[in-house]
């Protein structure tokens, strides 16, 4: 490998691109290339159910299902925490499974079924997992919270359903009800304020069990 | 108010709200997505437009031009600013860096443009068509590089006490190490976001900031507006860590977007942009000298810290906790800085004391196992009640030893193995590791408007915020306990600049700052409430919805309509005393011996951190910080590309933080404590003291687990796997 | 992101055509990261055809008596299904290694195979990447490149391939099926399917303009049994730093395969009748050749203290 010229940029390119510095082997190209003209957005017509109500949409397809709910239904309980699926702020459940709703847009699910947080409970009329991430102080900011929630409730039910995790250990058998089991199945949604533990004593006591 | 004497009895003292632990208030909008953040608020002003910020693709340099012209003709693009169409353009002393480059770029990701449009869609792709021609220059950006060029760091940056040089020298025992911690990220889950509306020249900002009237100071210096054209609200913020201590970029730039405009702007960074374009906390490289008589009792340590910054930045103060922790007659500390064009560094929560601590604490373990002492036993017998750099200074409190005891008897520290390496459960090789947590407990004026209303509903106000920390429940936990009446009889409004100005969020300081400034107005609302009821105010006992003084009594109702507004003045009891938390952490790690693999199995904080006004909340911040020190010990870190001068990890893909299945069960102990001197309340703070010390119990586990002692955080396997035994 | 139109396919075939006929189409059928480029603009397409409805989400049996897996099964059905649990245990470790409960819902078995590397300076336009850009160079050499290939490189990439479905399939001889646009279907080896990124690192894999993958097939069961190890920098929802997929028999005969270490799953037949003589001999044939860095140099041990781990339980 040639250390000396670790981009592997030539000079041509680098003036083209209008750097005006010698300092050949650092200079990042950047996207300097001419882009396109922008095309004119293309629009279509969804129509899906969320949280029981038939809600037809017109929207730009490069919206995604994220924005759609929080741009369009005003249905901001639905975080974007990333945009890119790395953190599950934007958990959704579509048909019956939770998804990543920034990275699937919205034009992908006619006649899907959406749950979201604010499909689940109310302030005064709270889904039992809502209350008892109140009861244990399962969150702080706030923000991934409703993405937490709706992963805990999809993930006591993909253990109903006998779906396996990386930490089951005998993939024949049913997985057992175990912390770990259920600390591995939520770790696509990342909570910084570090409410972990009391997630995790938030989903024992909905499913009936102690820490 | 004053508080310029220790506090005696007071309403607080009662305990009957306060000190109980209780649900958060403002659970029921949080847990059901209610809650309103900033990107959110549709509610708020009609016809709202998107911006998009463009960053910078080099660290250093000068803009040579900028062509917008295919991006204005991009659909739905409502205008385009950058530097040339800003507008005159103030600057702000809560920044290094401007938040706008322009011809000047100082770091990598600092905006350069942003794109307003009628949709998120069409500004993230016209801000793809803006061509930007840079001038690059070369920059700095490695502190390794760099340490050798590092100067002193401004005032107080050195401290010195009797004859370090000979004591050390001198010594039977000593340790002399370098560590480094690396720069790490705030990551909060909610990128920076903002939404800006202009009514003539006055500005409504909608954003997501821990200290509103530091917002507006800096909105009126950037904008180059009178502050009370400035109003600023952030109700619910999805996490800061220090991050939105201060307005960043969207702020701005959604403000100047819509003034060019003319429509109101939304702002939100993306994530990739978080990192690079707002601050984040300084690496460090540290070296500790040790030395101590065969007993153990330190007799020199010293401690040194280098770290970079942007020209005209500050330094990682990682040298705080070692002015304090432990006692020795002579002693030295040296904060150094270099001059680096990485993005501004700034605070990350317990700026200093958290890679300070991740490095003293370490030491500390590698001194315990030269002396061939218990870590636990070495930190007691070189406790100290007075501060070490000024011994006529008392701690107002200090309690260290009891958290250490406690802490190790409720862990079952005795059943450690002291031999490294020696503890094997099937292919996992396990480790116990431990750590002193110190962290200061600040104060900050703060002030708090409390009225009543006819139905006997208290509602306070004030700007503080709530960024997870629980403001809103104990603010309203100190209303109801002073004025006598249930949480439920209480309404909390926080986060608006119109309301009174409080401490704000920041260094553990807010809890019993603002706390403390609800007290003050409810004192004064108590005395004009007593007034009007006719009854004596000095004795007058509020409980129950009735005040009563005298044999007399009437219900609070009769003095619906008053209000009060007062402040929190804090006198110079900070300076007679050293106000601190303390704390001892206690951490079990398996590392599966054949691949290295890390896998913490228990953790446990005992903490004595001041009367604790909402054990389960504060027990809350505790685990969180805990949380984000696992991270830094196990596996955050920016790595910067030296020859680019850029974060390059900048996603939550590759910066990790700790998920669901790296953290277990967390135990958190409080001991009993109430401090006269900190405020009425007689609490101090316990948001920060969670993260102060924790990566070093997980790395003396690791150490403890393995035999392999790494002194770069963070620990990740590579680091160590080849050295630890061969067992296939 | 590119404004695109978009369509849904409803036959494979068509769907192929739809792709061919239109200049900068890609098909999406999960989008957990197709949409994640294209957010970047890493990804460009102008126009997108959605495969999701082409009826590719069966597991049936083969005549051989394997398996073939739709195109379209989501890696959660696919790591769930109880033939897939008893017979092929190692694919479902790997799905289950991989990603996060939320994505492995929505990713597909097709798209898996398609992810594209994580290489960090990929993932950021304003930096070199032959992949991305060819010809612009390479900034992970002499970069950050901790992460990143040991085995097959060239001096235009070092990126890996991301999956961990594909290390397992590579273990257990899987055959990608596919259509054309002209409607012809054909099967690829899996170890023919991607490639090594020589001169051309923005070609990842064998497949021609508008080919359709539609099925996965895996031929009978060899029984044995089955690991897959990755080790990674956090407990879960992080890309390998190394996995091994490993199906070991009784006989001391076995399968081996490497994610984390190249452009494609790595797999070297000649090591596999070492098994028995422990892991050395096996990573001695395996990485041969091996170029690292002082950054990844690392995964050599890390790959054969694995592969120890592995071997020693499979004889306990």
């Amino acid at each position: 490998m040639n250390d000396d010229n670790p981009i592997g940029i030539n000079r041509r390119e680098m003036l083209a691109s209008g750097f005006a510095t010698a300092a050949a082997t650092s200079v990042p190209i950047s996207a300097q290339a001419k882009p396109q003209p922008a095309d004119q957005p293309n629009r279509m017509k969804v129509t899906m159910t969320v949280n029981g109500e038939k809600r037809t949409l017109d929207l730009d397809t490069r919206t995604t299902l994220l924005d759609a709910l929080r741009e369009h239904l005003e249905l901001t309980g639905t975080k974007k925490g990333c945009d890119h699926g790395q953190c599950g702020a934007c958990t959704v459940i579509v048909d019956g499974r939770r998804i990543n709703s920034c990275l699937s847009l919205a034009v992908m699910h006619p006649e899907a079924e959406v749950t979201t947080i604010e499909g689940l409970g109310k302030p005064d009329k709270l889904h039992p997992m809502q209350s008892a991430f109140i009861r244990h102080d399962g969150y702080q900011c706030g923000y991934c919270t409703p993405g937490q929630i709706c992963s805990a409730v999809s993930t006591l039910q993909e253990m109903r359903d006998g779906i396996p995790s990386h930490v089951t250990a005998d993939l024949e058998g049913t997985p057992p009800f175990s912390v770990d089991e259920l600390r591995e199945r939520m770790s696509g949604n990342i909570c910084r304020c570090g409410a972990y533990s009391n997630i995790m004593e938030a989903m024992l006591d909905v499913a009936g069990e102690r820490a | 108010m004053k508080f310029d004497k220790p506090a005696g009895t007071n309403p607080i003292d009662r305990k009957m709200v306060i000190g109980k632990a209780t649900d958060r208030i403002d659970g029921p909008l949080k847990t059901t997505g209610t809650a309103p953040y900033a990107y959110e608020r549709h509610d708020v002003v009609a016809n709202q437009a998107y911006g998009y910020i463009v960053g910078s693709t080099i660290a250093k340099g000068q803009i040579a031009s900028i062509d917008t012209a295919d991006a204005k003709a991009s659909p739905g693009v409502v205008g385009v600013v950058t530097w040339e169409n800003a507008g005159k353009l103030g600057t702000s002393h809560w920044h290094t860096a401007r938040l706008l480059a322009g011809p000047k770029v100082e770091h990598y990701d600092q905006a350069v443009a942003i794109v307003v449009a009628d949709s998120f869609e069409e500004a993230r792709a016209a801000a793809k068509l803006i061509r930007v021609q840079y001038k690059r220059a070369d920059g700095q950006f490695d502190l390794a590089a760099q340490k050798a060029s590092a100067t002193k760091a401004g005032d107080g940056a050195d401290s010195a006490v009797g004859d370090f040089a000979s004591a050390f020298a001198s010594a039977p025992i000593h340790l002399d190490q370098q560590y480094t911690t690396p720069d790490q990220s705030h990551a909060m889950m909610e990128p920076h976001a903002s939404i800006a509306a202009w009514d003539g020249d006055k500005l409504t900002l909608w954003t997501s900031n821990q200290m509103i009237n530091w917002a507006v100071d800096a909105m009126s210096d950037l904008l180059l507006i009178p502050k009370e054209n400035v109003h600023v609200m952030s109700p619910f913020l999805g996490g800061g860590f220090g991050s939105k201590l201060w307005v960043r970029a969207d702020a701005m730039l959604a403000a100047v977007g819509a003034r060019v405009t003319g429509r109101p702007v939304r702002v939100t960074l993306t994530r990739p942009m978080v990192f690079n374009n707002t601050t984040h906390r300084p690496a460090t490289i540290q070296r500790i000298r040790i030395g101590s008589d065969k007993d153990g009792k330190i007799t020199a340590i010293g401690h040194e810290s280098w770290s970079g910054d942007l020209p005209g930045g500050g330094p990682e103060g990682a040298t705080n906790q070692t002015k304090k922790l432990y006692a020795g007659a002579n002693r030295m500390t040296a904060l150094r800085l270099a001059v680096l064009d990485l993005p501004e560094g700034n605070a990350m929560r317990a700026p200093g004391e958290a890679p300070g601590l991740m490095a003293l604490e370490m030491a500390m373990d590698e001194f315990a196992e030269k002396l061939g002492m218990d870590p636990v036993e070495v930190r007691i017998v070189n406790d100290t009640q007075v501060d070490p750099e000024n011994p006529n200074r008392p701690f107002s409190q200090r309690n260290l030893v009891g958290c250490l005891r406690k802490g190790a008897e409720a862990f079952g520290w005795n059943k450690r193995n002291p031999k490294p390496a020696s503890v094997r459960d099937g292919r996992w090789l396990v480790g116990m590791g431990m750590a002193s947590a110190y962290r200061g407990a600040p104060v900050m004026n703060s002030a708090a408007r409390v009225d009543i209303d006819r139905n006997g509903v208290v509602t306070v106000a004030t700007d503080m915020t709530d960024i997870g920390t629980g403001s809103y429940t104990i603010i309203g936990q100190t209303a109801a306990e002073m004025m006598g009446v249930p949480l439920d009889k209480v309404v909390v409004k926080l986060g608006d600049s119109s309301f009174p100005v409080s401490s704000g969020s920041g260094g553990q300081w807010g809890a019993n700052s603002s706390t403390a400034g609800v007290y003050a107005a409810c004192m004064a609302l108590r005395e004009k409430v007593a007034a009007k009821l006719g009854l004596d105010p000095k004795s007058a006992v509020f409980e129950n919805g009735t005040v009563s003084a005298g044999g007399k009594s009437a219900p609070l109702t009769d003095a619906a309509g008053l209000s009060a507004e007062d402040r929190i003045e804090f006198g110079d009891l900070s300076r007679k005393y050293v106000q601190a938390t303390f704390g001892g952490h206690f951490v079990e790690v398996a590392v599966d011996a054949y691949t290295g693999e890390m896998r913490i199995r228990r953790m446990l904080a005992a903490c004595a951190a001041g009367r604790i006004l909402n054990p389960k909340s504060a027990r809350s911040q505790v685990i969180g910080a805990m949380t984000m020190g696992a991270g830094a010990a196990l596996m955050e870190e920016l790595v910067v590309d030296k020859r680019f001068g850029y974060f390059v990890n900048h996603d939550l893909a590759e910066y990790h933080v700790p998920v669901h299945a790296d953290i277990p069960h967390q135990e958190v102990i409080f001991l009993e404590e109430e401090d006269p001197t900190s405020s009425p309340m007689k609490a101090k703070g316990v948001g920060e003291l969670g993260i102060c010390g924790v990566g070093a119990a997980i790395a003396n586990a690791i150490y403890n687990a393995t035999g392999v002692r790494v002194r770069e955080y963070p620990i990740t396997l590579d680091k160590f796997v080849e050295q630890m035994p061969r067992v296939a | 992101m590119r404004a695109f139109s978009f369509e849904r396919a409803t036959s494979p075939a068509e769907a192929a055509a739809a792709v061919a006929r239109t200049p900068g189409a890609k098909f999406i059928a999960g989008g957990t990261n197709l949409l994640d480029l294209m957010k970047l603009e890493i990804e460009t397409p102008t126009h997108l055809v959605d495969v999701n409805d082409l009826g590719l989400d069966k597991i049936t049996p083969t005549d051989d008596g394997g398996l073939r897996i739709g195109a379209l099964v989501r890696n959660t059905d696919l790591a769930a299904d109880n033939r897939v649990r008893r017979d092929y245990g190692v694919l479902s470790r790997a799905l289950l290694a991989g990603a996060s409960g939320q994505l492995r819902n929505k990713a597909t078995t097709a798209g898996n195979l398609l992810q594209r590397t994580r290489c960090p300076y990929f993932y950021d336009p304003a930096m070199p990447c032959n992949k991305r850009k060819p010809g612009s160079g390479c900034a992970a050499i002499g970069g950050f490149n901790r992460n990143l290939a040991i085995m097959g490189v060239s001096d235009k990439c070092i990126a890996t391939h991301p999956s961990d479905m594909a290390v397992a399939m590579r273990a257990l001889d899987a055959t990608v099926e596919t259509v054309k646009p002209d409607g012809k279907t054909r099967a690829i080896p899996i170890a023919d399917f991607h490639r090594l990124p020589g001169d051309t690192p923005q070609i990842e894999t064998n497949l021609q303009p508008g080919e359709c993958i539609t099925a996965v097939t895996l031929p009978r069961p060899i029984g044995g049994k089955h690991v897959y190890h990755k080790v990674r920098d956090r407990a879960s929802y992080a890309f390998a730093l190394i996995s091994v997929a490993a199906v070991v028999r009784d006989d001391g005969t076995g399968r081996l395969a490497f994610g984390g270490l190249a452009h494609k799953p790595w797999r070297v037949e000649a090591a596999e009748a070492k098994i028995g003589d422990g892991a050395k001999a096996v990573t001695d044939i395996a990485l041969a050749g091996a170029k690292t860095t002082p950054q990844n140099a690392f995964k050599l041990p890390l790959v054969e203290r694995t592969l120890g781990g592995i071997l020693t339980e499979a004889r306990a």
